[in-house]
């Protein structure tokens, strides 16, 4: 089956760096959601980047579950930083306020950086 | 490019359709040689108003239709998308930033916010038990535009 988006997911130390790549909407935010739930549980894990550089689309469905996952990573007493953001999605994260809560980084070695320092 | 150009979508009420839904909106306006910003504008947009009948109008029973009209008339696109689902109880409730009728699915409550300011106009006709239409228009200012 054709799959719209793609999730790859490393662990570095306690940041967990997710990647998306292709669309996240209303049909695909479900997956992003249980795959994120499951590893923020472990014990191991207290920061997350989203990195974001192969995301080619993303609309309100998609701010819904990265909310719901800051939420999560916020009860754990951790950060979440986003990196490589395209234009399009800039400004939807831009028009929700999100940059009020979460960091935004040129790239993913800069957003580790900045989170090794915190944590 | 004389008079009026139109197309007409209907399509079942599920998740997968939205992805169609917007792509074809956006291959229809590309004959007016949008900027990829534009193309970015519309697509959200679309995606926005057909999730909102999909989980909202029509409670994900994929057994209903949504329909997505577009027409181009010079450089404007005009977008009708309609269901015959439940309809909204509050409509300037609904188009509150951050509101959303259903707290427990994480949706953001950004849909109406998206498309009022990524499209240059926008309406919403609902009543309750008899579906909601959303309207909107926006105009491509591309070069291609200019000359027709």
């Amino acid at each position: 089956m054709h799959m719209s988006l793609q999730i790859d997911l490393e662990h570095r130390r306690n940041v967990l760096i997710v990647r998306l790549q292709g669309e996240l909407d209303h049909h695909t935010a479900d997956k992003v959601r249980f795959k994120m739930e499951e590893e923020l549980l472990r014990d191991g894990v207290r920061h997350v980047i989203l990195s974001l550089k192969d995301l080619q689309f993303m609309d309100s469905s998609g701010l819904g579950v990265i909310l719901g996952r800051y939420k999560q990573v916020r009860a754990k007493g951790g950060k979440m930083a986003v990196c490589d953001v395209n234009p399009g999605v800039y400004r939807l994260f831009e028009l929700s306020g999100l940059f009020k809560i979460v960091d935004i980084h040129d790239n993913e070695r800069s957003a580790i950086t900045s989170l090794e320092v915190v944590s | 490019m004389n008079g009026t150009n139109t197309m007409t979508l209907s399509f079942s009420a599920r998740s997968e359709n939205e992805a169609f839904a917007r792509i074809a909106v956006a291959a229809f306006v590309s004959q007016l040689d949008p900027t990829l910003e534009e193309l970015n504008d519309l697509k959200t947009a679309v995606s926005e108003a057909v999730t909102n009948a999909i989980i909202h109008g029509y409670d994900n029973d994929p057994s209903k239709l949504v329909k997505v009209e577009a027409s181009i008339e010079r450089d404007t696109v005009a977008i009708v998308v309609s269901d015959e689902g439940s309809g909204i109880e509050d409509v300037e409730l609904a188009l509150q930033p951050l509101y959303t009728s259903k707290p427990e699915l994480e949706r953001s409550g950004m849909g109406f916010t998206i498309m009022e300011n990524f499209m240059d106009r926008f309406e919403v006709a609902s009543s309750l038990g008899g579906g909601t239409t959303i309207s909107m228009l926006k105009r491509i200012e591309s070069k291609k535009a200019l000359y027709n």
